[in-house]
């Protein structure tokens, strides 16, 4: 645990260290190739200091009087696209699971589904973004309104739900001949095979599924937030402060970090739920 | 199979089935009737008449077994012995309800072998121990009474006793990864007994075992089919493992599969089996009986069609 700890924070520093160490070495305007510019220039607008991004994080965002501090509005950004990624995400999760065990449940689902399900993920995000957009717009019962935020939660569903799906009928269909024909010879039936053999089997199957789902929902959250216009989260930050760097370059660098944490405590979840389900990754290697 | 003790390959010395040796003439010695006669109208454990298996689709065919005909008494120890593709497992697994014969009948306590599987008529276990990984010993033993809802106090019970009777009272909490080959399927086997069946059906059970612990295993199946009084079809590739534990061993041969001599060993169920068995004039005697009985059929040239 500590070692992993130590290990991380090397790692931060190594990165650190090869930033300011290209920003010092390499020449300003960058390694020039013909006309190609292969390394980027070590201006301070292209590539501020560490220590200037770290420090600006600390000041407030903006000139007006009694503005908030940087970091506390892209915390701020950071838990509004948090919540609405893991909306996605225990939606996608949700409709991957059932889709799993229907196909796992008929042969006959496996084949009509599976094959759309694949191409549903050829589809760029971005094509569909508006529409899901203009479709929640409309939508209306009595007195409630379809928010802005569901439809980057369906986006980010809608990438979260295919490894899910693709995963967990793997891990449904990997079960050890010799525990269903155990069960058989018990007479159980479909659901009892499933809920005591075929699910708690198909657990290590599921995890990196899951791993993968999380990164989908943060993606999509972060990608649908730019291309809906969806002005509270990380992804619209990203935006609106890269638009402010010529002014300001080390502003622009907050949301990405932002982001970066994000990305973090959705793994760090995942990583969680491994941990309450280590029962069932007996044999795994560790 | 993970082994938390270190078990050093111990070189296999049995007599083999498939050892090469030279065809003897030797007139198929049949036992005439096999039918036990139940004085109280008890139907046998398993009677099967005229069964035939066939694999494949109908261009490339195997038969698996063909025209066999088997009883097994109530209490009965019976062993099933032969080559590799002689059927053995698959006459036991038609037993099971695991597959359908393609021909014949099939009765086990009197009942079509699909309503005796629904009864819970008999107790199996296979050669993987096949435990599941994610639940403890004791909870892996449950496994059979959670599912037909016995009540959890009676579970509990019924479990302590079994986890004793095969001698893993320290056990009951460890997880199977945690457990070596042999006492996970001495777990197997607690959990084939969990319901009390009047019938057990093992295939190679021990197959996978260490020599010593194999020993060891048949010793305490012997005691615990004693202490049960269940009829056992016990399937195996060794010919001192089934004079050892059987009441009757069932030679069978290959291609097609079919039973070809039965030798009942005469070892009466109240003989203790323990080394003085193993080193006796008479079971040797036994022992040879069944090899030639072995040998008097064709010797199947190759393993190519296993069950």
């Amino acid at each position: 645990m500590l070692r992993a700890a130590v290990l991380g924070v090397l790692g931060l520093l190594a990165v650190a260290g090869a930033w300011e160490g290209y920003k010092a070495l390499a020449p300003e305007d960058g390694v020039v190739v013909g006309d190609n510019r292969v390394l980027p220039r070590t201006t301070d607008l292209a590539m501020p200091h560490v220590w200037d991004m770290l420090q600006r994080l600390g000041e407030p965002v903006s000139s007006l009087r009694g503005a908030a501090p940087l970091w506390q509005v892209v915390a701020d950004a950071v838990l509004v696209s948090l919540k609405v990624a893991a909306a996605g995400w225990v939606a996608g999760t949700a409709i991957g699971l059932l889709l799993a065990l229907l196909m796992a449940r008929l042969r006959l689902a496996e084949w009509g589904l599976l094959p759309w399900i694949v191409l549903s993920q050829t589809v760029p995000l971005i094509a569909f973004a508006p529409m899901v957009r203009s479709w929640g717009s409309r939508i209306e019962i009595g007195g409630w309104e379809w928010p802005a935020w569901m439809s980057v939660a369906l986006i980010a569903s809608y990438l979260a739900f295919f490894p899910v799906a693709v995963g967990a009928l793997r891990g449904l269909q990997s079960t050890d001949r010799v525990h269903t024909e155990l069960m058989h010879s018990y007479d159980a039936g479909w659901w009892a095979t499933m809920r005591r053999v075929r699910l708690p089997a198909a657990v290590p199957h599921l995890l990196p599924a899951l791993r993968l789902g999380a990164a989908g929902a943060v993606v999509g959250t972060v990608v649908a937030e730019v291309s809906i216009v969806y002005p509270d989260g990380i992804g619209r930050m990203l935006v609106t402060f890269a638009g402010q760097a010529s002014g300001d370059p080390e502003k622009a660098w907050a949301p990405i970090f932002g982001a970066i944490v994000l990305g973090l405590v959705a793994g760090g979840f995942i990583a969680l739920l491994g941990l309450l389900l280590r029962t069932y990754r007996r044999g795994e290697a560790p | 199979m993970t082994t938390d003790r270190p078990t050093a390959p111990v070189p296999d010395q049995e007599d083999h089935v498939d050892d090469p040796q030279p065809d003897r003439e030797r007139p198929v010695r049949r036992a005439t009737d096999s039918e036990p006669d139940h004085a109280f109208g008890a139907p046998p454990a398993v009677r099967a008449r005229g069964v035939s298996k066939t694999f494949g689709s109908r261009r490339s065919q195997v038969t698996a077994l063909s025209e066999v005909d088997l009883t097994v008494a109530a209490g009965e120890f019976v062993a099933l012995i032969g080559p590799s593709g002689c059927g053995k497992s698959t006459l036991m697994r038609l037993i099971a309800d695991l597959e359908a014969p393609t021909s014949g009948s099939l009765e086990v306590f009197g009942k079509p072998a699909a309503r005796a599987r629904a009864d819970q008529d008999y107790g199996i276990a296979f050669q993987q121990a096949g435990l599941l990984p994610w639940r403890t010993v004791a909870a892996n033993i449950a496994l059979p009474l959670e599912l037909h809802r016995a009540p959890r106090a009676e579970r509990k019970q019924r479990v302590a006793e079994l986890v004793e009777l095969v001698g893993l009272g320290d056990f009951a909490k460890s997880r199977p990864d945690q457990l070596s080959g042999g006492m996970q399927q001495r777990v197997a086997i607690a959990r084939s007994l969990a319901e009390r069946p009047r019938l057990l059906l093992m295939d190679e059970p021990f197959g996978a075992l260490d020599e010593m612990t194999r020993e060891r295993m048949q010793a305490e199946l012997a005691r615990i089919s004693l202490e049960t009084g269940a009829a056992v079809v016990f399937v195996t590739h060794s010919i001192p493992e089934a004079v050892f534990l059987a009441d009757r061993v069932v030679v069978m041969s290959a291609r097609p599969g079919r039973i070809t001599d039965e030798i009942v060993t005469g070892i009466g169920r109240d003989v203790v089996r323990d080394e003085h068995l193993r080193e006796d004039p008479a079971f040797f005697s036994k022992v040879t009986e069944v090899r030639e009985a072995l040998h008097a059929g064709p010797v199947s040239a190759s393993g190519a069609h296993e069950r």
